[in-house]
């Protein structure tokens, strides 16, 4: 394989992470205000079909992306409904939302199955794309990819540099010291819960319409990626950077196993096609092992010195959540 | 600014918070709020602060009727609450937790914020490092940034609600005097409390509630009788129980190391005799509920050993410490002690099955439930769930679920949030247990308590451990300097005296 | 309120559920163009309108019902085991594998049956217990543990009936070669359901329904899934209780496979858990994890399958419909729920 060859297949990894990268940068969001969205598997599907639907009827992709975000934030709204004013348990809502919608998608989208939708181009950027290795990487996209990557960079700056992200990060960790600054705790839970609802609301369409272009009913290849970025988000620690990281990490072991597919015959391709799930499970149990308990007994019983490194080791590695993601807000 | 209550009420469930209070509160004034657990006040000043609603009633301010329902309209009007258990965000750090809630630009720049903070606590002594993250203050720091953020948000009205609970001595005198100046400067300070010499040392006026009612107002000199009258409605004298100490050691202590981040609690010695009752005492936090917990095996001992009745148990688990009949009563009855959602007669099944039968008897355990539930006063039935019982009868449960015969009960902070008769009552049947030769280790912030119940005391100051004192030899004066991490010289001599021995 | 009026109370929150359910489907079916009262006409027809039909409803009452019990301890834990579809499709190839290794030895084709319904009972177990430990021992949440081991385990299925099972010849996706007859469970009559398929789903519920309501054991789940921490207080491992409920809802979930394969395909299927272990979870939660409801719920969700069937033939509508139906009954009920607990209170 040559150089060339590898670049256009890792700028192909940042494409296909992109998607990932804006559905996980949203859910991190929501989840971050402290509502958990399980629907995403469901809603991803649901707005890849809308979204190509009305890229299909209308000719216009902008509107397709429009669709796709309407939908995500309408589910997201049942899912923001049911758990903050219903308080019924987050889970089991955004569970049946994840199934629901996808048979949803899957039935409403029979008649446009094999259509031919518009599909969005790649679109250099002039000059930046003339740089070499980094202008192949990243400047010779989508204008989705390179929104993807602007939205991390604004993500992390949203979350940690403004008013509002402290304020967000707040509504996550202690509702009630938020209500008690003055904050709105329901109206901040269903706006992120909305926004993140939406951002992966595109990452529907960005499929149907670019990355694994076409509406194809239950081959289309959507189901399962709405699964991997609520995994990506705890792997990521609710840190836009690392929650991009994993996005990329695992479009590029997709890429790896499709490359070692033509090289490695003798391991059937549907085995290489999984390979990035147990290493997801592996990644999940690195940055979760820290906060067991067994572990911790564990180390009570090293000496002083190993312990503390190892401390310090587990300490960078694991990601804690946000202290009430899950939990209801009750004011008295 | 004076604030007017007139005819408040608040119910939670069937327990009827407030009841038809009315109150007027001078403005420039220290003003005390004094009750025992329970009595309302934290309701009234949650209504006064907006964090709660009121059913009915309504508040004045500077004689206009005010509109606030939520804190946001609170601070708007400059009311400013500092709550019991502190509404701050523990992993992030001090600056953020103080500009959290202010109102300005949207992009932060914390550089000027820190050196607002920093002129603004030179202000008032204190001495926060505003990049220190909240979860490694102590308790009194985290107030002082509490009111340092409230202050700033330009409040004239401050409320808080008991203050002085787990705060050192030193943090006490300089909480009182940052009070003083500010009432100085014509702000009104509310403070709610249950310690009468707080109170009486720092308020220009008192209003005692009793069991959700305004009993009546007093201004100095106070006389203790009195007030102690108006909170529990009647002279309560308790009587200091005998001791039923025995030779028998049940737990032993060697040289026990602890940690839990980010204490550490070294070279434990401690041999608990049958019948014994020991007090963990010191500002929550500084270790106590870290030995306890290793004394039960929730907590692995980094070195050292526990030994249970001559049998060394230093690293295993709790379910083993059970079998050696060693029990554990938690603070968070609900979290910890019992299972929400099943009732009292399931609990007492789900502890009950000692002859390993594969189905239940149901008849067998309910009745058996209603014996205990009569012995025990428990008020509620048999299929009655246990999170709809009140605090009380919570605790009563958890208790009549330890087993008969027990070697040693742990207990953390037994009393709190009881009723003082239910808490009489506890102490009764402990005191019981006592003389069937169970030793005690317990935790209260109640010194009144320490001192009462136990043979020896264990003082703790931010993870060191003072040796054992005989209460009877030991005032509250004295517990209370140890607390405040003053006169540890001696203790910290007597340590390193010990040592030789090893 | 007195419990009676509560109860009414509660009945009509829930058949408001069911009104607001149809209605949305209805709208889903305005939107397409479709007739909504062909559609559901041709739904009952399509399940009850002939004596093959109602057993094909059989056919699919099986796996759901053994599932929805599998799922009913795991929940009663307060577990929630998305693993489940992985858990079947385990059972299913390790009873695969048994029929496979004894089918051209002259071993009883009864005691291969058996050993092959236990090797799938056991292979579910295996696959059920990883996502425990990796809970229990390595802090991964189940959903995400089992997320991932669903995905291994159909990449492992395909994997076979591609490679190492593959047909001669034809690397197809209609499955491996159907075994010989005498290792299929004996059918009902002509029907195409097996009696002892439905006697081991009569006695799966009756024993799960003992088992949470009238056992020790039973209780001690119930008490870990309410307060973890509580019921580890009281002495209760939770640990070992968890793990216990992922090793029951394992076993049932391999005998599904297991069942799948010697008793319905007789031969290991790309698509071998049909997504019943995901309909399993939502027939439990509509029935607030009541033992005594399975079987009805399971025959409805089921005639709603079976129902829509013909869909795609008579209207040219997707029969994934019927699964519209089902989340949106389900979806329903638990914002109902909702809306009841904010009217009522809590209490």
């Amino acid at each position: 394989m040559t150089g060339d060859m590898i670049l256009l297949g890792l700028a192909g990894v940042i494409e296909a992470g992109a998607p990932i990268v804006i559905a996980a940068i949203g859910e991190t969001l929501t989840e971050r205000a402290g509502v958990i969205n399980l629907s995403l598997n469901g809603t991803i599907i649901l707005s890849g079909m809308v979204g190509f639907w009305a890229a299909l009827e209308t000719g216009s992709i902008a509107l397709g992306f429009l669709a796709g975000m309407v939908v995500g934030a309408f589910v997201a709204a049942i899912v923001a409904f049911s758990s903050i004013t219903l308080k019924q348990s987050q889970v089991a809502v955004g569970f049946v939302l994840a199934v629901m919608c996808k048979d949803l998608a899957y039935f409403l989208g029979n008649p446009i199955m094999g259509a031919q939708a518009p599909i969005l181009y790649a679109a250099p950027v002039p000059f930046l794309s003339e740089i070499p290795i980094i202008g192949t990487l990243i400047f010779k996209q989508s204008i989705m990819t390179y929104i993807s990557i602007i939205l991390i960079i604004f993500a992390w700056f949203w979350v940690s540099k403004t008013r509002q992200g402290l304020i967000l990060r707040g509504v996550g960790e202690k509702p009630a010291a938020a209500f008690n600054r003055g904050t709105n705790v329901v109206s901040t839970r269903y706006l992120y819960t909305i926004i993140g609802g939406a951002l992966v609301g595109a990452a529907g369409p960005f499929y149907t319409l670019s990355v694994k272009a076409g509406w194809k009913g239950t081959i289309t290849g959507l189901d399962g990626i709405g699964w991997i970025v609520l995994a990506l988000t705890i792997f990521g620690g609710w840190e836009p950077f690392r929650v991009a990281f994993g996005a990329y990490f695992f479009a590029f072991l997709q890429w790896l196993g499709l490359v070692l597919q033509s090289t490695l015959i003798f391991i059937p391709s549907q085995v290489l096609q999984v390979a990035p799930f147990p290493l997801m499970i592996l990644a999940l149990l690195l940055v979760n092992l820290g906060n067991t308990d067994w572990v911790e007994r564990f180390l009570a019983t090293l000496p002083e010195k190993s312990r503390t490194r190892v401390k310090k080791l587990i300490r960078a590695t694991r990601s804690q959540p946000p202290a009430a993601l899950g939990t209801p807000f009750e004011r008295d | 600014m004076d604030i007017e209550f007139s005819e408040i009420n608040k119910s939670f469930g069937q327990v009827h918070a407030n009841a038809d209070i009315s109150l007027k509160i001078p403005g420039g004034e220290i003003f005390g709020i004094l009750g025992e657990n329970g009595a309302g006040k934290s309701t009234l000043m949650k209504v006064l602060s907006g964090y709660i609603n009121p059913d009915s009633g309504e508040i004045s301010l500077g004689g206009e009727v005010s509109h606030i329902s939520s804190p946001a309209d609170a601070i708007g009007y400059g009311i400013g609450m500092l709550h019991q258990d502190p509404l701050d965000f523990p992993p992030m750090q001090v600056i953020e937790n103080f500009v959290l809630g202010q109102k300005g630009r949207m992009i932060l720049t914390y550089k000027e914020r820190i050196k607002e903070f920093q002129t603004f606590q030179n202000k008032f002594g204190f001495s926060l490092d505003p990049r220190a993250y909240v979860e490694s203050l102590t308790v009194g720091e985290r107030q002082q940034l509490e009111i340092l953020r409230l202050l700033w948000l330009g409040v004239r009205v401050l409320i808080l609600d008991e203050p002085t609970t787990g705060i050192s001595a030193q943090q006490k005198d300089k909480l009182f005097r940052a009070l003083q100046l500010l009432a100085g400067e014509g702000k009104t300070i509310i403070f709610v409390s249950h310690k009468l010499e707080d109170v009486e040392s720092l308020c220009d006026e008192v209003v005692v509630l009793r069991k959700g009612r305004k009993v009546g107002k007093v201004s100095p000199p106070y006389k203790t009788d009195q007030l102690i009258e108006m909170m529990f409605g009647k002279q309560i004298t308790l009587l200091t129980p005998e001791p039923a100490v025995k030779e028998r050691v049940t737990l032993e202590l060697k040289d026990l190391v602890v940690e839990k981040y980010p204490l550490r609690i070294e070279d434990v010695n401690l041999q608990l005799k049958a019948g014994e009752v020991v007090g963990l005492s010191g500002m929550e936090g500084s270790g106590q509920d870290i030995l306890l917990r290793a004394c039960v095996g929730l907590l692995r001992p980094v070195a050292g050993q526990v030994i249970i009745n001559g049998k060394d148990l230093s690293h295993k688990t709790y379910l083993e410490f059970m079998q050696n009949k060693v029990s554990y009563l938690p603070a968070s009855r609900m979290e910890e002690g019992l299972v929400p959602g099943i009732s009292i007669a399931e609990h007492f099944t789900l502890t009950g099955n000692t002859d390993r039968k594969l189905f239940i008897d149901k008849e067998q355990f309910r009745q058996k439930t209603q014996e205990k539930i009569d012995e025990y006063h428990v008020i509620g039935r048999p299929e009655t769930p246990v999170e709809s019982l009140s605090g009380g009868n919570q605790q009563r449960v958890a208790l009549s679920l330890l087993k008969e015969s027990l070697n040693i009960l742990l207990l953390e902070h037994p009393t709190r949030g009881l009723d003082i008769e239910s808490a009489i009552y506890m102490w009764e049947k402990l005191k019981e247990r006592c003389k069937k030769e169970t030793s005690i280790i317990f935790i209260s912030a109640d010194l009144e308590e320490i001192l009462r119940y136990s043979d020896r005391v264990l003082v703790f100051f931010s993870g060191y451990v003072s040796k054992p004192l005989d209460s009877r030899h030991t005032s509250l004066e004295q517990l209370g300097q140890l607390i405040g991490g003053k006169g540890w010289e001696d203790e910290l001599v007597a340590k390193e005296s010990y040592e030789p021995s090893k | 309120m007195n419990p009676a009026n509560k109860r009414t109370l509660s009945i009509v929150f829930q058949l408001g559920g069911l009104v607001l359910a149809i209605l949305f489907v209805t709208l889903i079916l305005l939107l397409t163009g479709a007739n909504p009262l062909d559609v559901f006409k041709n739904l009952i027809v399509g399940a009850f309108g002939s004596t093959n039909r109602v057993a094909s409803i059989l056919v699919v009452w099986v796996p759901l019902t053994l599932v929805t019990c599998g799922l009913l301890v795991t929940f009663t834990t307060g577990l929630w085991n998305i693993g489940i579809e992985g858990q079947i499709t385990i059972g299913a190839i390790f009873s695969t594998g048994i029929i496979r290794i004894f089918m051209d030895t002259s071993v009883s084709p009864i005691l291969v049956i058996i050993l092959s319904v236990i090797a799938g009972i056991a292979g579910g177990a295996i696959w059920a217990v990883l996502v425990g430990l990796l809970k229990t021992y390595g802090g991964v949440n189940e959903i995400f543990g089992g997320l991932g081991l669903n995905f291994i385990a159909t990449a492992l299925n395909i994997g076979l009936i591609f490679g190492a099972w593959s047909r001669e010849g034809v690397a197809s996706m209609s499955g491996t070669q159907p075994f010989p007859e005498v290792y299929w469970l004996p059918n009902f009559r002509s029907y195409n359901f097996s009696w002892v398929s439905i006697a081991i789903s009569v006695i799966g519920i009756v024993i799960i329904f003992l088992l949470l309501t009238g056992t020790h054991f039973g209780l001690r789940l119930k008490a870990v899934g309410k307060g973890m921490k509580s019921a580890h207080r009281l002495g209760i491992p939770p640990k070992k209780h968890m793990l216990l409920a992922f090793l029951i809802c394992g076993c049932f979930a391999g005998l599904t496979g297991a069942l799948q394969v010697v008793g319905v395909y007789h031969r290991l299927i790309p698509s071998i858990s049909s997504g019943y272990g995901f309909l399993g979870l939502m027939v439990a939660m509509l029935i607030s994890y009541k033992a005594i409801w399975i079987a009805p719920i399971a025959f409805f969700f089921a005639a709603l399958n079976i129902g829509g069937i013909q869909l795609p033939i008579v209207l040219q509508l997707d029969s994934t419909l019927s699964g519209v139906l089902q989340g949106s009954l389900v979806l329903f009920i638990l914002l109902m729920q909702g809306v009841k607990q904010r009217v009522l209170g809590k209490s």
